[in-house]
């Protein structure tokens, strides 16, 4: 028998030692509901540095470009001359005489219907490549190909077979924007925990049901970065394609400004660019961000 | 009379590249409705591998589980299972992970507001109503593993299967989930099956303790019942004769007669 009754008395806890304790005051904390100097200063703090280097750059820029020689305006011409297209961004005098906003609009019109379809196609191929081992094998190989066509190449191909520029060009968008989409939707939909797939079997989802209460919200964060490639791809390639097939695009607008020696118009224009993508890209990860918010908590 | 769950000769072994690896042998047992059986052995014994053998999770190799005499091979929510890891879906709320599973085991016999009652009825037992509106990140493990226990009581399996489901918890926390799981189960009166390897736990929640060989081919080695009176109270426990026996016949069993063996191949 190796079980003793316990009975030992060297075990034995003695009560703690007490004190009366001591009640500290605490000086109430100071709530302050609005300080102006603390958010000016945390304003000042956001935006000087960026705005000191555009001062810089303009300055550099300016001091280099203003010899009678060179062959770029510097930004004091390009304000005078492209007045017009940065205070009215807006105007509308005829057919091709639009505003730089309008422009802009038209392209992201295109931009939001090819990459719109890219992210739905996308989506739904990589769920069926990061599923499937066979899809993988078969598509995988087609994809990796395709993925590094530039997006140009495909323009000739797409005028031939839309025999339209407009629908050409939200081509050129869609096929350029739906590899990362579909690759990144594989990886993540690859990466999906066993265990959620283990209770999706053991409450007996269907195909469907798993797919859009496990598969997308699982797999959000890779699907949500592959689609801020994707736009950032289709922005790149709407202003290339429609140099090419004319319009109303912003893209064409900078082919005819070159056409007609208006350089300050083309600098406007690529501000125009650089901004909205800037924008585009910043839409697309705060609605990731919205939309995964605890997705990526574990 | 017939076993409510009875395991019928199960072996189950891997095939990894030519090689097979016999993980079970000739695994026999039989569980009655209402019982709370422990299975309890060394890492790498297979013990999650009949946990998810039962749950249908995996196949059997040769043999059977039967549920009330049929035969059971894919996984249902009549056998819940409770993840060691708790398993919640993250952008869901609580109150959501468990609608999920009741809305699609009682979507088409239960109303909406019938769903929602059951919904805090079984949040309620597990003591999270308060929390219905958090997300998992948000509470704590111990509470994580709360919600679990819930969504699978939700489904309102014929057997409830707990893998290791306080494995990742602290002492304390382990504890208070133990009484609740007591208090759920002489309540409910749900037959379980939990997978273990404390020695304590397996005694102190047990109606059975299945002691479970060392791998390769591991089988039930013994099977101890405990005779312990519910409801039981783990301080009185503490120095119950019966108790201590119990625990020095599992101890007795894993570290003498099938001591682990480090890397065995």
């Amino acid at each position: 028998m190796s079980i003793q009754a316990i009975e030992d008395t060297k075990v034995k806890a003695f009560p703690a030692p007490s004190e009366p304790s001591k009640v500290i005051a605490f000086a109430p904390k100071a709530r302050r509901r609005f300080d102006p100097l603390a958010i000016v200063s945390k304003l000042a703090s956001t935006l000087l540095p960026p705005a000191v280097v555009i001062v810089l750059l303009l300055v550099v820029w300016q001091v280099a470009c203003s010899s009678p020689t060179a062959s770029l305006p510097p930004p004091s011409q390009v304000w005078n001359e492209a007045y017009d297209l940065i205070a009215h961004p807006f105007f509308d005098n005829g057919p091709q005489d639009i505003g730089l906003a309008w422009r802009v609009l038209i392209s992201l019109q295109r931009v939001a219907i090819g990459f719109g379809l890219a992210a739905i196609v996308g989506v739904a191929l990589g769920a069926l490549v990061g599923q499937s081992v066979w899809a993988m094998r078969g598509l995988d190989p087609v994809f990796q190909i395709l993925r590094t066509v530039p997006p140009l190449a495909w323009l000739p191909l797409s005028l031939a077979a839309f025999r339209d520029s407009s629908p050409s060009a939200i081509f050129v968008i869609f096929i350029t924007s739906i590899w990362p989409v579909i690759i990144n939707t594989a990886v993540g939909v690859r990466n999906i925990p066993e265990d959620y797939r283990n209770v999706a079997r053991i409450l007996r989802l269907n195909q469907i049901e798993f797919f859009i209460k496990i598969m997308v919200p699982a797999a959000a964060p890779y699907i949500f970065t592959g689609l801020r490639i994707g736009i950032g791809l289709s922005w790149l390639a709407i202003v290339a394609a429609e140099m090419l097939t004319g319009g109303v695009g912003i893209g064409f607008f900078i082919w005819d400004a070159w056409n007609s020696s208006r350089l300050p118009d083309i600098i406007v224009a690529l501000a125009y660019i650089g901004v909205t993508g800037f924008c585009l890209d910043r839409l697309v990860a705060a609605v990731g961000a919205f939309v995964t918010r605890g997705t990526t908590a574990k | 009379m017939t076993a409510y769950l009875k395991l019928d000769h199960i072996d189950k072994s891997f095939a990894r590249g030519g090689q097979v690896s016999e993980v079970l042998k000739d695994i026999r047992l039989t569980i009655d409705k209402g019982e709370f059986v422990s299975i309890i052995g060394h890492s790498g014994c297979g013990k999650s591998t009949l946990l998810n053998l039962i749950a249908g999770l995996t196949k059997v190799s040769a043999g059977a589980v039967l549920l009330e005499d049929k035969e059971v091979d894919s996984p249902g929510p009549e056998r819940a299972v409770v993840f060691q890891n708790h398993s919640l879906l993250p952008w869901l709320t609580v109150y959501e992970n468990i609608n999920l599973a009741v809305s699609k085991v009682f979507g088409s016999t239960k109303t909406r507001a019938e769903r929602h009652d059951w919904i805090m009825r079984n949040l309620d037992l597990v003591q999270m109503a308060h929390a219905r509106d958090k997300r998992p990140a948000e509470i704590s493990g111990g509470m994580k593993q709360r919600v679990g226990i819930a969504r699978a009581l939700a489904m309102e399996p014929k057997i409830l299967l707990l893998d290791e489901p306080f494995g990742a918890l602290d002492a304390l926390t382990r504890a208070h989930l133990q009484d609740a799981v007591m208090d759920i189960h002489s309540r409910l009166g749900s037959t379980t099956i939990m997978i273990t390897h404390d020695v304590d736990e397996a005694v102190l929640l047990s109606d059975r303790i299945v002691m479970m060989t060392n791998g390769p081919a591991a089988t039930v080695g013994e099977v101890l019942a405990v005779p312990l009176a519910r409801p039981r109270r783990r301080v009185e426990l503490s120095s119950d004769r019966t108790f201590l026996r119990c625990r020095e016949a599992v101890l007795k069993f894993l570290y003498e007669r099938h001591r682990f063996v480090e890397a065995a191949e």
